[in-house]
Formats: structure tokens, sequence, C-alpha cells
């Protein structure tokens, strides 16, 4: 019932449009203005009940009906009518018909003039009729919507429709409800005064959101009484930010109290987990933030589009030329006759001679209307239909569809198919995109040691192996049922499993995941694979001995600081993976029912509570017991969680309650400790297998799933208490202080919690290991400071580890404060909860002042695979032309392991690394990558052909509008901070040289806005066509900025898809959607404007043609009847047709050959000159359609329309002739369409030609023409001669080009033809060499074999005379310095030494830093350093990370030095600098720090052979 | 930033069964588009390449079926006899130089000239006999609207209410103008006449028939009388004024025939239908071939043209007044065959672009032999 609702619900959402919205919106603003200000002033209606509104304070609100409906029966022909003259080319149209209204211009009947326009206006009227009909259906169901409203008179809460919802009432909601209008929040039956939204409809999350009670009133013990209710609230104005709600809540007494956004229900989100709530209405109907929200659909228009207006302008010269030309042909015409005014001048109606001059005015005015089918009415509108139906067939394909989500592709834009063909630059988003985004734990690293967890990187091998498998079996056709036992089989757990809860993502099993997409709405992020993690035997091990001896410290009242501090680090930094972070706890079997605890009792709020209900037999009492009943008669004994805040229960008391529990606990297995374990696990494992996590990010449940695996289960959360079940140790309960939450800026989140064991305030902070890292302050004293810097240390060398794997990093620490320390800040941080303005950069800077000096717990690693086909598709992409970008926010040594892993990077070509921390060394960087680049390609001959490969050539940059740009065998790799600096205006110039000379670029760290700075930048630059991919909120500006963006629909939410113009189950679909819809979608439309173009060309000219043999007159020998519906009627269908269906190769080519979409990058079906040929071709056929039978005819008693009808006929043949030249597949509806034309042509003409012979005004009068003409030979003698005429020269053209110079499309449709073993075979060989048929792409193609690099023989050249000066300068330097000025940049990373043999880097450092580094090159670890001082202190350097130390640039060349061919002059040079790096060498490794990869020259800038 | 519309949602509404984690993916109806050909877009087609081998026997047949046509088409327009006698009387020598001088709708003189010719050849069968016009736009715009369609299919109402398309040339002296507009004011009035002067010097005039000169449609639907006045057409017309240039009314045109008179009379009708290039020729009278078969139409000979200038009124000649616009006035005598007039144009076409395509075809031959086995040999390696 409830999904019902929401559906329709969602639907009605849908249909909503901006415009009446706006309208209203506007209309109650305006009202509104006179009374209030700034803020909405919201009273309770029931006060007010009985004066009827009169002075209810809330009667110029909104009322809560809808009305998405455009027009009414009334407005609706004005108002359609307006609207559809906004479009440009039906006003001109319509002014063209109106100019047959004036006699002295006026070309055809009127009436018969506005046909056409009225036939398009009608059909667009019609379409908008039926859209509006549809808009009030829905309308009126979500208006007739019921829900509980409090009524004054009846003293309680009566069902009312939505529409009578008001501004101030009271409305009750119950579980599963959809809200009608924007509620604030009063009360709830939840005891902890929270209420469970789901916001799916919304922002398409569907994790459950938290709100909470409006603060005055949570401390309501009693039911909410309406009645009683008489505070005034004050908010802000209706706005469309979700995220945003500011106001304050009066009370009598004069109180004011806070509201946010936690206060606020949102219309259209649905009840969850919450029996019954209570809200009063703040923005009703179309007020509310989710109409607000409501724009329209997306408009954008196409390249192809952009490109075909510009020659519709041209079409407009032409035209205009056309007319200019034959008025002043009239006006001559006219004048050389001077006075004697032949018979057949007919003066004007009223009799007055007119002279040449404005007859030739005049006449300029009837040649537009006469030639006004070369701009083509029905263009745009078939433009239209086609591509309607190209969207169509996109969306049916079979290939674009997700079994496991049961979802196929969506095309949200329904205007730009084409463009799909035509992108150019490819930027994608990294996580959930390129990979599944599905988190699973992998390893960690726990104070300094290293848990490799070999067992879970088994099973997830088995994971991958299995999704292998079941490919190869799908795609064989094979049997899903076997892969499901299989599966279950190999996932280890299978009880657990069949309970657990589904994803609907990559599963270990297709047919599995297939079974729970049901569920997957439910519990994201949550597949077996992620929850099953193996745990470390090792790693068991320690949090077992942990576990039991703070078990055994607790039995004998010791101080928990005597357990030694790794038992204590694993034990904290378990603590921090389970409690540190967001996840909600529910039960599976009853969804979306919050989970009431273990127990039936009221929720815990203090410790003391906590140990009082703490039974021994809650392992019996199942967790699955969320009964609805039991909540009423909680809520009295529920505690005021303000009172709890602070509270301190006596630690003596917790422990000696829980250790008397534990003893007899353990006094049971005291002899049989391991099957206690073993017994517990299980028991723990059966309760826990009824818990769902739902995360709102993946990193978050695969930490907590880790933490359950090392039985360190997270089992309930509240917001001021998270419960933690422990081995040995049971349940504890952490009292939640506050939790500071994840966002973008600080990379990291924290919760404040009261230690339950320690009594200790402890901040546990999980985040990004690059800001955890500057923030971590190892403890002052001694021993502990030494064994805290080690650890660092040692987790920074993991790290790195992690991140050489393609590992998501995390680091995890914590901090203990004192009760003074906690108490001044708590006193900032509740000034900012409580502010009313700036509570957003107040609650940040408090966070900031929290997260400071903390102590490293340890690091995970957390991986993220690779979706299915990513490395295929982006090699297909990138044979295809495209330039692929990865932006993402991910860690640079991470994000470069993936791109090695999905083959964006190719461990043969070199990489270059942009890093630099500041705008000038920036510049410098790239600068000298620009020099290095052009050094290394540009100024080196090219290497000549080898014979293997006679085709390879270095491809011109596909942009094709700017100068050739070469695209080389180079990765370029930069950080955010970098690109901050390269963005800016003054180098952004110089880092696009450097961007697009690469094959790929890698932009690590990247904000969301700079991801969207990055797309602008490109698209603006380069004037290229940008396509953005990405799946979660932080692509979605970049998703709006490019010309097309795809959205991933993945677990991060709809918002991507909700910005996007497509939307992808998967990646690898792009490869279809682009290589071969988007190839298709735009070869059709392409060719089908072109073929328009032409064709109306063509006909009109025939009329120009024939202006010369009437005088200029404006006269047709074309009946006007078939001039106006030729383009409309009988030649509309076969383009329609082969517009939409017309394959120029067939997809699986498509596919196997990426080449072939390079001919849309480049535009080759439609380039400015094609218009041209077109036209020309168009005059030439016309000029053979005319003369033929001018010829046949001249001097014959034949009259106006004898003639005119076959040159008519002779048009059609032609054109669609033409068509047919063009035309590459033929299917029956090709032929039909071409035989249904004539045929209806022929049928018409006949007709037409036979009833009436007087019922058509005066100039059409063909009575029995075509009749006489079907019994003349002349006519039939003409049609079989003048079309074959006509297309002589094209078909012939199209006939030597496919032989000559054929383009890559054509060899792609010979491949078709081949039997498909030799088609196999020959592309197999063309995979491996780029053969004979490679030659033809080669010219502009950037794909070079993979199999030989090309540049082989060349050695790096950085002879650039800046490089050298930089030398120079650093030579000169050099002696002064104490140190050894050149010091090796050893870029050690496992990243380089794995797929490099040769690392070439450029280095170049800022003089300030200089001293710092030094120190730390020279091993002297002083900790005094002023500028750097954890730098200077610590053992290693963080070179990119930390950024104080370095801007670097590294390369790691594929180069063979010894075959290295070596000029004279540069030889020198490199000779002389490779001693210097063999000295520099033995420097480092006798210096000390041999193995610090840190970078140490002044303003040097080296190049090292290694 | 926000969602922009919720299609995206209200489909995946689509898969919330009414309790969750109950149905099986069989209750859901699957997204699953269908697996036929069309959806797919693998509809069985056929894929011509166009390339010089596969387009080559194309040309080959064009030219071969081309160059015969167009050999018999010019053979058969080279049988038709034609003979074009040029009267407008541009040259002081001309016979009608006097009467062209005339050249006002409105000269009150009647002017006749006699223009001898000699036919070198024999005219088998039916000669038709046309008068030609140059530089005569019949095809202008205005002018070929100046009509009422209506008033000639004897509409009463039209009749008497013209349409207005027919203005300037709609009433004179306020009565409304039968038939209206230009088109029928600009009525070609030259009498043309065929004497054969047989070799003793005596003249016989040769028939002329007058009918049958019309379209059979045009004469019997689209040009009608006006009803009533039993058959007597000055009734009819009673109330309608003659166009401002002719000399006579229109039941007057030929009084003699009945079914030649009024709206229905065939020259009226041959000019209403204008013509569709300024030069133009239309048919005036047909010589019917001799019933005895012996002797042709038009034997050999010397032949008179007589042209008046005043078929209507016999005190008034106007000549047609050609001279105004350059035009030219001929006489056509003309034999037909099945293609119609003599026009050598079509089969000189039709040869030239059979050559066009048989040479091309060699071209792609060559091109084919040259070029396209290397092609071949790309597509299929070994």
């Amino acid at each position: 019932m409830a999904c019902e609702k929401r559906q329709k619900f969602g639907r009605s959402m849908a249909r909503e449009t901006g415009e009446t919205k706006s309208a209203k919106v506007k209309k109650h603003k305006r009202r509104k203005s006179k009374k209030e200000t700034k803020t909405r002033t919201v009273h309770a209606n029931i006060l007010y009940d009985n004066t009827k509104g009169e002075d209810n304070p809330n009667r110029h609100y909104a009322n809560n009906k809808i009305k998405t409906t455009k027009y009414t029966l009334l407005s609706f022909l004005p108002k359609n009518l307006f609207e559809q003259f906004h479009r440009f080319a039906n006003v001109y149209f319509v002014f063209i018909a109106l100019l047959n209204f004036v006699p002295v211009v006026n070309a055809f009947q009127p009436e018969l003039a506005l046909a056409p326009v009225v036939f398009i206006l009608s059909v667009t009227a019609i379409k908008d009729l039926w859209e509006d009909y549809r808009r009030h259906r829905s309308d009126k169901e979500i208006n007739h919507m019921d829900c509980l409203v409090y009524s004054r008179s009846e003293k309680r809460f009566v069902e009312k429709y939505w529409k009578e919802v008001r501004v101030g009432d009271f409305i009750r909601l119950r579980c599963n409800e959809i809200l009608p209008a924007d509620v604030l929040l009063l009360s709830s039956s939840d005891p902890d005064r929270l209420c469970h939204i789901e916001t799916a409809t919304l922002d398409g999350e569907t994790n459950l959101k938290q709100r909470q009670v409006v603060r005055s009133f949570i401390d309501l013990d009693c039911e909410f009484d309406p009645i009683k209710y008489n505070s005034v609230i004050e908010c802000e104005k209706p706005n469309n930010d979700l995220n945003r709600f500011r106001g304050y809540i009066i009370h009598r007494n004069g109180r004011r109290d806070g509201l946010y956004k936690d206060n606020l229900l949102l219309r259209g989100c649905t009840i969850r987990n919450t029996e019954e709530a209570v809200g009063i209405v703040i923005y009703a109907g179309h007020e509310t933030k989710a109409m607000l929200n409501n724009n329209g659909p997306r408009y954008k228009r196409s390249k192809l589009e952009r490109q075909m207006n510009v020659d519709v302008f041209w079409c407009v010269i032409i035209l205009l030329v056309m007319c200019l030309f034959s008025a002043i042909g009239h006006g001559l015409w006219m004048f050389q006759y001077g006075d004697k005014r032949p018979v057949f001048d007919v003066l004007s109606p009223e009799g007055t001679e007119l002279s040449p001059v404005v007859s030739a005015i005049y006449l300029f005015l009837t040649m537009i209307i006469v030639f006004q089918v070369l701009i083509p009415i029905s263009l745009f509108v078939s433009i239209e239909i086609v591509k309607i139906c190209q969207v169509y067939f996109i969306h049916q394909d079979l290939e674009l569809y997700d079994e496991e989500t049961d979802s196929q592709l969506q095309c949200r834009a329904l205007n730009i198919t084409e463009d799909l063909g035509q992108m150019q630059y490819i930027f994608s988003d990294k996580t959930g995109t390129l990979t599944e985004n599905k988190m699973v734990f992998r390893r960690c690293t726990v104070a300094g040691v290293e848990y490799s967890h070999d067992a879970n990187a088994r099973r997830l091998a088995m994971y991958q192996e299995l999704d292998s498998e079941e490919e190869d079996c799908t795609s064989h056709g094979g049997t899903l049922p076997r892969r499901d036992s299989v599966a279950s089989h190999q996932s280890g757990k299978v009880v657990l499993r069949s309970q657990s809860t589904k994803s609907h993502r990559r599963t270990g099993s297709r047919a599995e995941a297939k079974r729970a997409s049901i569920l997957s709405k439910h519990t994201a992020f949550s597949s077996p694979m992620e929850k099953d993690i193996t745990p470390d035997p090792q790693l068991m091990d320690k949090v077992n001995e942990c576990s039991s001896q703070m078990e055994f410290m607790r039995f004998h009242s010791q101080s928990l600081k005597q357990i030694p501090p790794d038992l204590c680090d694993v034990f904290d930094f378990f603590i921090a993976l389970t409690i540190c972070n967001t996840v909600v706890v529910s039960s599976p079997n009853q969804p979306r029912q919050k989970v009431r605890r273990f127990e039936l009792k009221s929720p815990v709020k203090t410790i003391e509570d906590f140990i009082k209900r703490f039974t021994p037999s809650r392992l019996t009492s199942g967790s699955n017991s969320s009964s609805s009943s039991s909540l009423t008669t909680n809520r009295s004994s529920s505690m005021k969680p303000g009172c709890s805040m602070l509270s301190s229960p006596s630690a003596e008391s917790t422990l000696t309650r829980l250790n008397e529990e534990k003893r007899q606990e353990h006094d049971l297995h005291a002899f049989c400790p391991v099957p206690h374990n073993y017994e517990k696990t299980k028991a723990v494992a059966q309760d826990e297998c009824e818990l769902r996590y739902e995360a709102e990010s993946p990193d978050e449940a695969a930490l907590v799933y880790a933490a359950r695996a090392y039985k360190c289960a997270l089992v309930g959360r509240l917001p001021d208490q998270v419960t933690v079940e422990l081995p040995h140790l049971g349940k504890l309960g952490f009292e939640l202080l506050h939790t500071l939450g994840f966002d973008s800026t600080r990379k990291r989140m924290s919760v404040v919690v009261k230690h339950p064991l320690t009594e200790q305030i402890t901040v546990y902070t999980k985040g990004a290991d690059s800001v955890i890292m500057d923030l971590i302050r190892p403890a002052t004293d001694d021993c502990k400071g030494k064994r805290q810097r080690k650890i660092l240390y040692k987790t920074q060398n993991y790290l790195n580890l992690y991140a050489a794997d393609g590992l998501r990093t995390l680091c995890i620490a914590k901090k203990v404060l004192s009760k003074e320390e906690y108490a001044s800040w708590l006193q900032c941080h509740l000034e900012a909860e409580t502010a009313i303005q700036r509570r957003e950069e107040l609650l940040f800077e408090s966070a900031l002042r929290l997260e400071t000096n903390l102590q490293l717990l340890g690091a995970t690693g957390i991986e993220d695979r690779l979706q299915d086909g990513v490395p295929e598709t982006i090699a297909s992409l990138r044979k295809a032309g495209l330039q692929i970008w990865v932006l993402t926010g991910d860690k640079q040594e991470t994000a470069i392991n993936i791109a090695y892993a999905c083959k964006l990077l190719d461990p043969e070509e070199e990489i270059i690394t942009l890093n630099a921390d500041s705008q000038e060394a920036c510049a410098v960087l790239l600068e000298n990558s620009l020099h290095y680049i052009q050094a290394k390609f540009l100024c080196s001959p090219r290497p000549a052909p080898q014979p293997d490969y006679p085709s390879i050539h270095f491809s011109t940059a596909s942009s094709g509008t700017s100068t050739p740009f070469l695209v080389h065998r180079l990765g370029l790799v930069i950080d955010g901070r970098t690109l901050a600096y390269a963005l800016d205006k003054s180098l952004e110039d110089k880092f696009l040289a450097v961007a697009r000379s690469c094959r790929s670029v890698l932009c690590c760290r990247s904000t969301p806005l700079q991801k969207s700075m990055v797309v602008k930048l490109v698209r603006n630059k380069l004037k290229v066509m940008t396509l953005a991919i990405g799946d979660g909120a932080n692509d979605v500006s970049m998703i709006q900025v490019a010309d097309v963006g795809v959205g991933i629909s993945g677990q991060e939410g709809m918002q991507a898809v909700m910005a996007s113009d497509f939307a992808l189950p998967r990646f690898r679909y792009l490869q279809k959607l682009l290589l071969v819809h988007g190839h298709w979608c735009y070869s059709r439309l392409a060719n089908m404007i072109l073929y328009f173009f032409y064709k109306n060309a063509m006909f009109v000219a025939l009329i120009f043609w024939y202006q010369f043999y009437c005088g200029f007159s404006g006269s047709a020998m074309v009946d006007q009847w078939y001039l106006i519906f030729f383009n409309l009627m009988f030649s509309a269908f076969p383009q329609l047709i082969t517009g939409t269906l017309d394959k120029d190769v067939s997809a699986e080519t498509l596919q196997e050959l990426p080449q072939l979409y390079m001919s849309g990058q480049n535009s080759e079906e439609y380039k400015p000159y094609m218009f041209w040929m077109n036209m020309i071709d168009a005059f030439y056929q016309s000029l053979i359609c005319f003369f033929i039978p001018y010829f046949a005819y001249v001097d014959s008693d034949v009259d106006l329309f004898t003639w005119g009808t076959p040159i008519t006929t002779l048009a059609l043949f032609t054109i669609l002739l033409h068509l047919g030249i063009e035309t590459k597949t033929w299917t029956w509806l090709n032929w039909v369409s071409i035989g249904f034309s004539i045929v209806l042509f022929f049928t018409v003409a006949l007709f037409y030609s036979a009833t009436c012979p007087t019922c058509f005004s005066s100039p059409s009068n063909t009575y029995w023409t075509m009749q006489k003409l079907l019994g003349d030979p002349l006519f039939y003698l003409l049609c079989v001669l003048t079309p074959v005429a006509a297309l002589l020269p094209r078909y012939c053209y199209r006939a030597c080009q496919g032989t000559l110079f054929p383009n890559p499309a054509h060899m792609g449709r010979q491949l078709d033809k081949l039997p498909v073993d030799m088609r196999r075979l020959f592309l197999s060989q063309s995979q491996m060499k780029l053969g004979s048929l490679g030659a033809l792409f080669t010219p502009r193609t950037p794909f070079i074999p993979l199999c030989r690099p090309f540049y082989k023989d060349y050695m790096p050249r950085v002879t650039h005379p800046h490089m050298s000066g930089i030398k120079a300068k650093e030579k000169e330097k050099s002696p002064a310095s104490p140190v050894p000025t050149k010091n090796l940049d050893l870029q050690d990373t496992p990243l380089s030494s794995k797929h490099s043999d040769n690392h070439f880097a450029l280095n170049y450092r800022v003089p300030e830093r200089l001293q710092a580094c030094r120190q730390s090159s020279a091993g002297a670890l002083s900790e005094n350093s002023p500028l750097s001082p954890i730098i200077g202190s610590l053992p290693y350097t963080k070179d990119s990370r930390t950024g104080t130390l370095s801007s670097c640039l590294t390369s790691t060349p594929l180069l063979c030095q010894t075959e290295a061919p070596r000029s004279p002059s540069l030889g020198e040079n490199l000779i002389d600098e490779r001693s210097n790096q063999t000295s520099l060498l033995e420097q480092t490794q006798d210096g000390d720090c041999a193995p610090s990869p840190s970078c140490l020259q002044e303003h040097c800038l080296k190049t090292t052979f290694l | 930033m926000m969602a922009s519309s919720y299609n995206a949602k209200e489909e995946d509404g689509h898969h919330h069964p009414g309790s969750v984690g109950s149905g099986g993916p069989g209750g859901v109806k699957s997204k699953k588009p269908d697996n036929t050909a069309f959806k797919q877009q693998r509809l069985p087609a056929w894929q011509p390449i166009l390339t010089a081998g596969t387009v080559l026997p194309a040309f080959f047949m064009i030219g071969l079926i081309f160059i015969p046509i167009g050999i018999g088409l010019f053979v058969t327009s080279n049988n038709i006899k034609e003979f074009e006698i040029d009267y407008t009387g541009v040259d002081m020598s001309s016979p009608c130089f006097n009467c062209s001088q005339n050249y006002s709708w409105n000269s009150t003189s009647s002017c006749s000239c006699s223009v001898p010719f000699t036919l070198d050849q024999a005219f088998e069968s039916n000669v038709f006999m046309y008068y030609g016009l140059s530089n005569f736009y019949q095809n202008h715009r205005r002018y070929v609207k100046s009509r009422d369609d209506s008033q000639l299919n004897g509409d009463k109402s039209s009749l008497l209410n013209p349409s207005k398309e027919c203005e300037p040339y709609r009433t004179s002296d306020k009565k409304q103008i039968a038939p209206c507009g230009a088109i029928a004011n600009s009525l070609f009035n030259d009498t043309l006449e065929l004497f054969y002067i047989h070799p003793n010097g005596s003249r016989f005039a040769i028939n002329l028939v007058k009918t049958g000169i019309a379209w059979w449609t045009d004469k019997h639907v689209k040009f009608r009388n006006p009803a009533g006045g039993d058959g007597n057409l000055s009734i009819v017309f009673q109330d309608t004024s003659k166009p401002v240039n002719w000399r006579k009314p229109v039941y007057e045109l030929d009084p003699n025939d009945p079914d030649n008179n009024g709206f229905i009379n065939e020259d009226l009708i041959v000019w209403m239908r204008t013509a569709a290039l300024p030069t133009f020729r239309k048919l005036y009278r047909i010589i019917q071939k001799k019933k005895d078969n012996m002797t042709p139409t038009l034997p050999p000979g010397d032949y008179i043209l007589e042209v008046t200038y005043s078929i209507l009124t016999i005190n008034v000649t106007p000549d047609y007044p050609v001279r105004s616009f350059d035009g030219r006035k001929r006489v056509i005598l003309s034999t037909i065959s099945w293609m119609g007039g003599k026009n050598p144009f079509l089969g000189i076409a039709y040869i030239t672009v059979g050559s066009v395509c048989f040479f091309l075809g060699v071209v792609l031959l060559f091109i084919h032999h040259k070029y396209g086995n290397r092609n071949n040999n790309a597509d299929i390696p070994n």
C-alpha cells in the first residue's frame, strides 16, 4: 500500500514543472510581502478555528493543494500558443503564413499556407494537452490522499485530504506514511524522541535518516496535546535548500529554541521505524522544499544541433540571396518593358501600376514565401521524432540492461543522444564508477603491526573468480542455479547468507543478486562479500588476549592502564572502528524497523541503567524484538537524555556489576576456555547476523563489518549512546557525547564518547591518512613518544604499501581529553550549536579545535574492487580516441594503482607527476614538463615508420578545432593542491598544454568543485566535447558542467543520476552507449540533417530556376499543394525511417573496432564543407530535374502544371533515390517507407487532380493533369532519365570513395559482410597489429600499437634552454650548500619499483623549505625546526602528502638507455649527469637517509636515470 | 543542485513489492527489454556497399539500356515533320509589317496580311496547326491567378460575382466581366487561315478543324456554360460585360456552333490553359488527313497563311500586340508521333546519359582493376 502510494507520489512529483509552481509562489509572495519581511511566522491553526481564517495569521501561506498543470480549459489555447511561439522557428513560419494574407505579396492561398504551421502547432498542442491532463490526474490523486489532521472541534485527529492541510495544522503521521507537507516534528512515539525517515523520493538515498523532536518538546513526558500548544514558530521563507532549515520557536513564556534541519520532516519522505509522530505544518503545497526543488527536465543543445543551427543560418542567407536575386531580376524585367505594359503584367488589384522598384520589393516578400521550404519546417519536428525513437532504442537495448538491478539505461535528456557519438574527453570519477564502490575490508595495521589478512585476501580472490566465471557462464547462456550453489558454498556461511540482507550490487553470485534485488533497497553496502570478513588469526588472538586481559583486570579491579599499550591500542582501534561512524543498526526480518536494542525495556541512557538492565539472559532475548507494543510502556520510564549527557556514573559500580555478571559466566566455562569462546562467538554470530548496518558510505559499513568479524560488534546506536558488544566483556554502552560528522574539507569524522571502562572522555577520529597524519602529535615523554613515533613511522610505511596495492586507506586515531579540556571545548561547542547564525562555520571551527594532538591507533586498507569490464572498456574507449581523465578524491598512490589496474595508465608509459605546494612551484613545474614533453617528442625527428607498421603516425588530438596536438604515451598525475594552482587563470593554459599531450590524466584528491572546474576548463578552452561520469553527490557539479553527464545508478544515492543526462547501471555499458549508440545516433542524425538540407534546397532550387522563365514573378510550376505538402508528407517518411534505423556499421564491428568512433569525434559525418557539398549537389540535381523537362517540353503546348507535375515527380524520385544511395542498411521498413512515399504521392496526385475542377482556387488548377500525364510516354521517359542523370555524380562519387579512399566506416561495413569466422580472424589480427585496415584509421588516431614502443631509439633530451638555465643556476649554488645539493630522489614507492625499471625525476624545491628538507635529508632529526616540526621530527618524509617538502615532477620513462644513440653534444651532457647521479647514489646510500624517499634540491631540476 | 526530476525514483519504485522480502523475482515485472529483432535493431537488412566493383554492372546496364532508347527517340523525333512561319512582322519586308505596327488593342482599323510559304515535304496523317508566341509570360504569377474557375465552370453566382483574383479585370462599366481576369482578357485573337496554292495558281482553302483541340475533360467538365436561357447564351450572359480587350462578348465566340460557343469555346479553353514557359505554342486547328489515305494531308508546294487581325469583330481589327513585349508570333504546322511533337532533345539526352554511364563504367572498371584488389587484400588477410 505504502509503496504504491509512494510510487504515485514519486510520479506526480516528477511531473511537476517549474513554471506553474514558480508562478504560484510568486503570487503568494507578492501578497505576503506586504505582511511580513524575511521570515515566516507560523501559529497553530487550532487557535483560530472559530474565526474561519479571517485573522488566522497563517492564511496567506499556500495551502497544501498542488496544481502542477499548466493550463486550464480556458487558458489552454492562448497559453499554449504563447509558449509555442517562444520557439523562433514557429514565429518565422507563422509570419510567412501570415504574409500570404497580404494580397500584393501572397504566393499561396492563405488558408493553405497556414496548413503546415497549424499542423505542427496542433501536434505540439495535443501533446501538451495530453501531458497536462496526466498531470492533472496525478495532482488530483495526490491531493486526495489521506492524512490525519487535528481538528479543534472534535478534539482529535481526523482524516483529511492532503489538499485540506494548511500551514499551522497539526498532523499525526504513522509508520510508512508519506509526509504531505514540510512538518516540524513536535512529538514522536519513539522513546528517544526520534523520527526516522527515508528520503528516497527526494535524493534517492535509501538509508534511514533520523529527525529529532524540537528540543523544547523532548522533555514532554505525556502525549503531545495540540490544545496545549501555543508557541509561535519563526522560520525562513520557503526555499529549495533541502539541507537547510533555520528558525526558532517562541514559547509563551518567552523562551526561544532554535530549529534546525534535524527537526524538519520534508514532504515526500516516508516515515519509517516510528510508530507515530506529530508535527505542525510549516510549509505546504508548492512552498515545500520538495516542490521547490522540482525543476523541469534539462534542456541541452547538442553539438550537432548547434552546427545545424549554423547551417540553418546559412540557409537563411541563401534564401535571402535567392529572394534578392529574384527581386532584382523582377525589377529589371519590369524595367525593360518601360512604359509599354505587356498584357501579362497584370495590374495590382487596385488597378494601380507598380513601378519596377516597388514591384521588386513586393516580390522580395513573395519569394520569401515561395522559398520558405528552404528553412525546413519539418526538420525540427523530424529531429525530435528521430531522437525520441533513438532514445527508445537505447532504452530497449538488451545489452544495456543490468539483470541484477533490473535496471536499464535511462536517457534523462532526450535531445542530446547524438552528442554521445562525438565525445572527446571522458572525465570519470573513480570510486563507484570505475570501481564497485563495494568497500571490502582488506587489511589493517594496528599500533604499527601489520595484519595482512591473507585468508581474507583469498576469500576476495574467490569472489573475483566467481564473478568472472559467472560472466563466462552467463555469456554462454549458462544456467544460473548452478552458480548459485557454487557461490553459496564458496562464500562459506550458508546459513548466514540466507538470512542476511542481500545487496543488489555485485554479490558473489548473480543469481543470488537477482533474488536479492528486492531487498536491495533496504540495506545498502552489505553484500556477503562486504560482510563476511575472515579475521586475521594473529589479530584475532590479540583481540582475544586483550579482552581476556581486560576482563581479568576488571575482575581484579585493577586499573586498565596496566594493559600493555599495544593491546590497549588494539582495543581502542576496534572501538573506534565500531563507534566512529553514523551507522544505524536495524533488523532484517522487520525491515525498516529500528532494532530496539537487545531487550524490550527502555533504552539505556546511563551506564548504571545499562548495568541495571544487564541480565545474563540477554543472549536469549533476541534482537529481533522491536515490537511496537512495548514502546508505549517504555516511554514513561525513559530518561531524559539531556540529564544523562553529563552525568558521570561511578566507575566502580559499573565495573563491579559487570564483573559480577562476567564472573558467573566465566566460572561456568572456567575449565574450557576455548569452547567457551567458540560458543560465544557462535551465539554472537547468530545474534549479529540479524543486524543490519545502514551506513551513509560504504567505507563505514566495511569498517563496522570488519570490527564485527573481530567480535566487536555494533549492536545499537542512539543519538546519545552506542552499544558495542565485545568478547568477554559483553555489551558496553558508550555514552556518545558528540558526533562531528564527516565533511570533505576536514576529510575526517570524530566521535566524542565517554569510555565506559576508563571513564575518560575519549575522542575517536577516523579520516584520510593525509589529514590525520598531520594531526598526530606523539606524546612528549620519552618512552611513550618514542613508541608512538615508531608506530607513526611504521604505519606510514604500511599506508604507502596499502596505497600501492590500490587500497583505500583510513587512519584511526584517538585522543583522551581531560575533564577541563573537555569542559572548555564543550562550552565553545555548545555556543556553536545554539548559534542561529553562522552555525555551520562555528561548528566547523569547533571540530577543528577538537581534532588536534591525536594519538595514532592504526590504519585500515579497504579494497574497492574494479567493476567488471572496466579495463576493457577503458582500453576500447581509448582506442576510440577518447581521452580519459580520472578525477578522484582518493589519494595519489591509491589512484595511481587503480589507474594501473584499470589500464588507464600503462606500465610502459611515462608518468609525469605534478605535486607543488605553491603557485610559483606549480608554474615552474608546468613549464618544465611542457619543455620536457616538447624536448622529448617534438624536437626529435619522428621515428621512421617501421615496415611492420606502415601506418603509425603521431596522431593529432581529436579536438580538430585547434592546431593539431600530439598525444604522447604519457600519463599525468596531479594532486588536488597542485590542481588548484594549475587551475588558476595564469596557469590554466600551460596546464592544459601539458595535460592534453598526455594520454591519460589522473587528478587525485580533487574536490567536487575542482572536478567541475577541470571539466569546464577543458570544455571551454579546448572546445571539445566532454562527458563526465560519476556516481556520487560529489560528481554532481562535474556532471552538470559537462556536455553529457552520465550517472552511475549505484549505491551512493541518486544525486548523480538526478543530475545526469544518462544513467547507466554499470561503467562498462559506457562502451556500448558511446561506441554503438552514440555512433549510430550521431551518424544517423548527421546524415538526416544533411539530407534535409539537401532535400529542401533541391526542391526550392527547382522553383528558383523557374523564376528565370516567368519573369521573376514568383510563380511556381509546382502546384501549391504539392509545394506545401512535399516536405510534410511525400518525402517525410523514408528519411525518418533511415534516420531512426540506419546502421552504417553493425554493433559488433563498432565495438570490435573502436576506432570507428573517431568519425564522430571529428564530426566527419557532418562537416561544414559537407553542407556546402550537399548544397552544390542539390543545385546540380535540381538543375537536372529542371532542365531535362524544360528541354523536353520547350516550345510545346505544355501548360504550367502539366509541366510542373512531372518535375515534382522527378524531384521526388531523385530525392528518394538519393536517400537510397545514402542508406546503408535496407530493412523492410526502408522499402516499405519508400514505396509508401511514392504510392502516397501518386494517390494524392490522382485524387487531387480528379476530384473537383473548381474547388481549389486559382493558381492551382491541376484538374486531370496527373491522369493525362500517366498516359504520356514522355512522362515515363523523363522519370527514368532524370533521376539517373541527377544522381550520377553522387553515385559515382560514392563508388569511387568506396574503392579509392574508403573511410573507416566503409571498411567496417565491408567487415560486416565477411563471414563470422573470417571476421573474427581478421579482427584478432588487427588487434595484434595494426594491419592494413588499421592504416585507414591511423591518420587521426591516437592509438599506438601496444606491442612495441615507438620511441625506442630515442633518448629523452632535456635540452631546453630554460631547463639548462635552471641547471646552471643549481650548479652555481651547489658549492655553497653544506649538504650535497644533488640528492637523488629515489621515489622508491612500491608503485614505481613495480611498474618501471627506469626513473626519471625532476625535482623542484621552493627555497623556504630548504632548511627543513636538508635537515631531514641529512638524517638530522631535530625537533626544533620551526618550519615543519613534524617532518623534522619524523624519521620518514612524506613528500607529497605533507606538501611542505616537495614539489616534484616524476616520470618513469620506458627507456632502454643502453640502446640509446646519443648525439655528441647531448651525450656529454648525459654522461655528465649520469656520473653525477652515480655519485649521488653513493652519497645517499652512504648517508643514513638511504631509505628515505626525500628529494632535496634547491632550485634544481635533475634528470636521473637509474 | 538537487534532484531535478523524480523519474529515476519513480522507476525504482516499481520494485517495491507490497511486503518487503516476500516477493521473489517472479513476482516483479522485469524491466528487461524484449529480445526482438526490431527492438534490438537487428532487423534483417540488405547492406549494399558502394564500391567501384559493386556499381560497375549498374553503370554498364544503364549505358546499354539508355543508348538504344535514345537512338529510338531521336529517330522518332526526326521523323516528325514540322514547319514554322514567323508572321510577327518586325521586318519591313514582312507582309505583316504594316499590321504589326498597329499594336494597340483599341486601334480601329482592320488589317490582314498573307504570308506565303512553301512546304518541301509532304505532311502525312493529321497535321496540327499551332500558333506560337514568344516572350509571352503567360506564367506570370499575377497573370496565372487572374481567372475564376467557378465562373468558367458555369457557376451562376460566380458569373455575377467573380472571384477577387480577377481584379482588375473583374468589372467593367459596373457590370461583371465574363470571363473575368487577365488571362481571358488577353485571349489570342488573330485569325489564321491556310490556303494551298495549286501549281496552277488557284487557291484552295484548307479545312481547319477547330474542335478537339482542347482536353476532353476541360471541354466537358471544367468549362461549362451557365445554365438557363434555353440555350440562348446571350440571355445567360446578359448581365455581364465582355472583357475589355474583346471585340465581342463571349457568347459570340462561335455563333455557328453552340457546342463551341461561350465558355466552352475551345480556343478560349486552350488559351485558358496557361503555358508553362514564356515561349510556347498552343494548338489552334487540326488538319485532318484525307479520307482516301492516298494523298498526304499537306502535299508539298506553296501555301499562303492568311492572318486576319480581326476574328471577333469586322470593324475593329487589332493586331495581337506582341510587339509591346518583343514577342514573336508564329504558326507551326506539325505532325506528331506517340511521343508528341518534334523534340530531339530527349533522344540526345538519353544517348548522352547512356554514353556517360558507359564511360564511367569503363573508368570504374579501371579503378576497380587497379585499386579494388588492393582493398580486398587488405580486408581479408590470408
